[in-house]
């Protein structure tokens, strides 16, 4: 990958240009450059000085979430390195502020009150489950912040506040179900998920789905957060004979699910019943085993295995910085695309302002990033493809189908509330 | 919802149900045997019961990896090797924590409570720092994974079977300890009557320190062989402690039996109602029935004695 040499903007090159004919005391002229600038950048006192400017990052670095949140700061920081790297963003650095959310809902509002109120922050990258964006969403419209939110979640939420970097649930589930019954030759399906708001939502849309095509849906149930014990579903799969087993379980629950599946003796090489999921990325597998999962589909928009010149430019950065033993999964990727979308669109505005930068989104568009092209909706979220991939021995899935167009989100599809 | 299945189906999946059951039975009284020994014969709520089981699926995956890299060609028995240091690792934790907390509070039972709370706590984030906040994946031989087929719908899981072996095991171990060793006479005596006991002669802090160590390293085993059905993660230990404490408080603290009887049945009532209704609904269902009986019945199934 080459991540292109600093695009300046229009003001920032015009500037330069000023300084660089000026061709004496180079250094004092471009401080004096910067500060003639910081005013028209930033009209409403965010954390913007002459050469630096200051971001949040706020995800669980403790807690039962730290599992799943930290890949996604890992992705901020490199993505954040290698924009610092690059000149920064209209010429300043970006510096960051951590803080913990510590899997705890009202301590992620807390701490975004605190990035927002007391440090500032140009942006927030932050949040992963639902429940912690839930929670965080009315002080970033109260205090009029942005959040770049990196998790593919269910959708019904376009908030003025929020870039949302994955995929809401119909940009996943349509193209995955589509795929199943078009190259599988699927009739019955079998939904399981853990129980909340996303696996249940994500399945509500999925059976609307499955219906309209005319199939069948012969099983849907949930099992509690941290469950660890499926064999009574495992029986019930087993007399139903689906071919699709459709799994949006999450967290712990997962290891004991696909080690449960594999020790009932349901080989998911042999595609009967076959298993699709949406919320298994390359991370999870790690601990599930990947001799565990071996045969599985998932349907998501990333795979660390994408053959791109972009993705091996990425997963060699993200290797290096964070150690070679690492995966990268979905969310990961889409955590990276945070920091790039918003110097996109600071860049494109101008400004800092956050306003300014809400206007200037729609439309921003990434051929950098290591998925391939992404494009901002007018509903915040990003135009995407949805790609099908097959878990092999190693954890890594290996890519066998990827829709032609971009898949349009669509976080309040009709019919589907 | 029986409609259109043959009799044999039916037949075949009320036997591999029954197996969940048992399945299920074992993986409960593994978790608790080792929090029945210390709640019930110390009277100490011990919170960190989870970490303990965790320290021991580390010691598998530490134990995984050393016999993959350097000793692949006993890699087939690594596990046996894993448990026994399991054991060892959250027994030797265990009577450290003992010796440097616990012991202070035996006369402030409920203090413990908040203590052990605080140990998990401090647990949890030092296995994050040591092994990093991700899960690890733990790898096992090939003959542990996979099933036995009897027919076409039924097959046992291996480590099914591998589980309620254990169980069966340790059970025996912990119970001859308890009822038929010297050992198990002085903490039974110590329990009942401490003054007494340190007046005949039977020195009860090394007993304390002994039965405290003995639970956790039980628990160390349990967590070794949790790495066959569940995860390995710093809070790994969380997704069991609620029902492991629901197990042993049901059951009445004080005696083996009432765990495992206690673990029979909330396992098997699980297990049938997963079967008919959706999994949280039974879940929502067991623990409504049994805060319904201790209601009723607040020393539990059998009688709980606390130190006085």
């Amino acid at each position: 990958m080459s991540f292109e040499r600093p695009n300046l903007t229009r003001i920032g090159s015009a500037l330069r240009r000023t300084v660089l004919t000026g061709a004496t005391a180079l250094a004092a002229l471009s401080v004096a450059a910067h500060g003639s600038m910081a005013a028209d950048v930033n009209t409403t006192g965010l954390a913007v000085t002459d050469d630096t400017v200051t971001v949040g990052i706020l995800h669980s670095i403790t807690g039962t979430m730290a599992i799943s949140e930290t890949g996604s700061v890992q992705a901020e920081k490199l993505a954040i390195d290698q924009i610092n790297a690059m000149g920064g963003v209209l010429g300043r650095k970006i510096e960051f502020i951590q803080e913990d959310g510590a899997s705890d809902w009202p301590t992620f509002a807390e701490k975004a009150k605190k990035l927002l109120v007391n440090d500032k922050v140009a942006a927030v990258f932050g949040c992963w489950t639902s429940a912690s964006r839930k929670a965080v969403l009315p002080v970033f419209e109260q205090y009029n912040g942005m959040l770049y939110y990196p998790t593919f979640y269910e959708g019904l939420e376009e908030s003025p506040n929020v870039i949302y970097t994955g995929q809401e649930a119909t940009q996943q589930i349509i193209a995955g179900i589509d795929w199943v019954v078009r190259e599988k030759g699927a009739k019955t399906f079998y939904l399981l998920g853990s129980d909340y708001i996303w696996p249940r939502t994500s399945n509500k849309i999925a059976r609307k789905h499955i219906e309209k095509l005319g199939l069948k849906v012969v099983g849907e149930e949930y099992y509690p957060l941290g469950h660890t014990q499926f064999n009574s579903v495992i029986n019930k799969i087993k007399l139903k004979k689906p071919d699709v087993i459709y799994a949006i379980v999450v967290g712990g629950s997962n290891v004991a699910f696909y080690k449960q599946l594999k020790a009932a003796g349901i080989d998911m090489t042999k595609e009967k019943p076959l298993l699709l999921t949406i919320s298994v990325t390359e991370d999870e597998i790690r601990g599930i085993g990947g001799e565990n999962i071996e045969g599985a589909y998932a349907a998501m928009k990333y795979f660390q295995s994408l053959d791109n010149d972009n993705n091996a430019g990425f997963v060699k950065a993200f290797k290096d910085m964070w150690g070679q033993d690492i995966v990268i999964g979905d969310v990961t990727q889409a955590a990276y695309l945070g920091p790039w979308l918003w110097k996109a669109a600071v860049e494109k505005a101008g400004s800092f302002d956050i306003d300014k930068v809400r206007e200037a989104s729609p439309g921003i568009e990434l051929t950098t990033a290591p998925e391939g092209y992404v494009r901002i909706h007018e509903n915040h979220h990003l135009w995407s493809k949805t790609r099908i991939g097959r878990a092999g021995a190693d954890g890594q899935y290996e890519l066998v189908y990827e829709t032609k167009d971009l898949m349009e989100p669509d976080p309040f599809p009709e019919g589907y509330q | 919802m029986f409609d259109g299945y043959t009799l044999s189906e039916l037949g075949s999946i009320l036997a591999m149900q029954g197996f969940a059951g048992l399945i299920l039975f074992s993986v409960f009284v593994l978790m608790a045997l080792g929090l029945a020994i210390i709640f019930g014969q110390m009277g100490v709520i011990n919170m960190a019961h989870g970490e303990f089981m965790i320290l021991g699926a580390y010691v598998t995956y530490l134990c995984s990896h050393i016999f993959q890299n350097y000793l692949p060609g006993l890699f087939s028995i690594y596990f046996f090797v894993a448990m026994a240091l399991a054991f060892c690792a959250s027994g030797a934790l265990g009577m450290l924590c003992e010796w440097a907390l616990i012991r202070h509070l035996y006369k402030r039972p409920l203090d413990t409570l908040l203590a052990t709370w605080g140990l998990s706590l401090i647990l949890q984030q030092a296995y994050r720092t040591i092994f990093g906040a991700r899960e690890v994946g733990v790898s096992l031989p090939d003959w542990m994974m996979g099933s036995v087929p009897l027919t076409d719908l039924i097959e046992i899981p291996i480590n099914g079977l591998f589980v309620m072996a254990l169980t069966l095991i340790i059970t025996a171990a912990v119970g001859a300890m308890m009822y038929r060793s010297g050992w198990g006479k002085q903490v039974r005596a110590v329990m009942q009557n401490r003054v007494m006991a340190g007046a005949v002669g039977i020195n009860t802090e090394r007993t304390d320190r002994l039965t405290f160590g003995i639970g956790c390293g039980v628990a160390g085993i349990a967590g070794a062989a949790f790495t066959m059905i569940g995860s390995t993660g710093p809070t790994a230990g969380q997704l069991y402690i609620v029902d492991t404490f629901l197990v042993v408080v049901f059951g009445g603290a004080a005696s083996l039996l009432g765990t495992i009887a206690s673990a029979f049945s909330i396992s098997q009532a699980q297990s049938a109602m997963e079967f008919f209704l959706s999994g949280s609904m039974a879940k929502v269902l067991t623990l409504l029935t049994v805060v319904g009986i201790l209601m009723l019945r607040p020393q539990g199934l059998f009688t709980l004695k606390v130190r006085k």
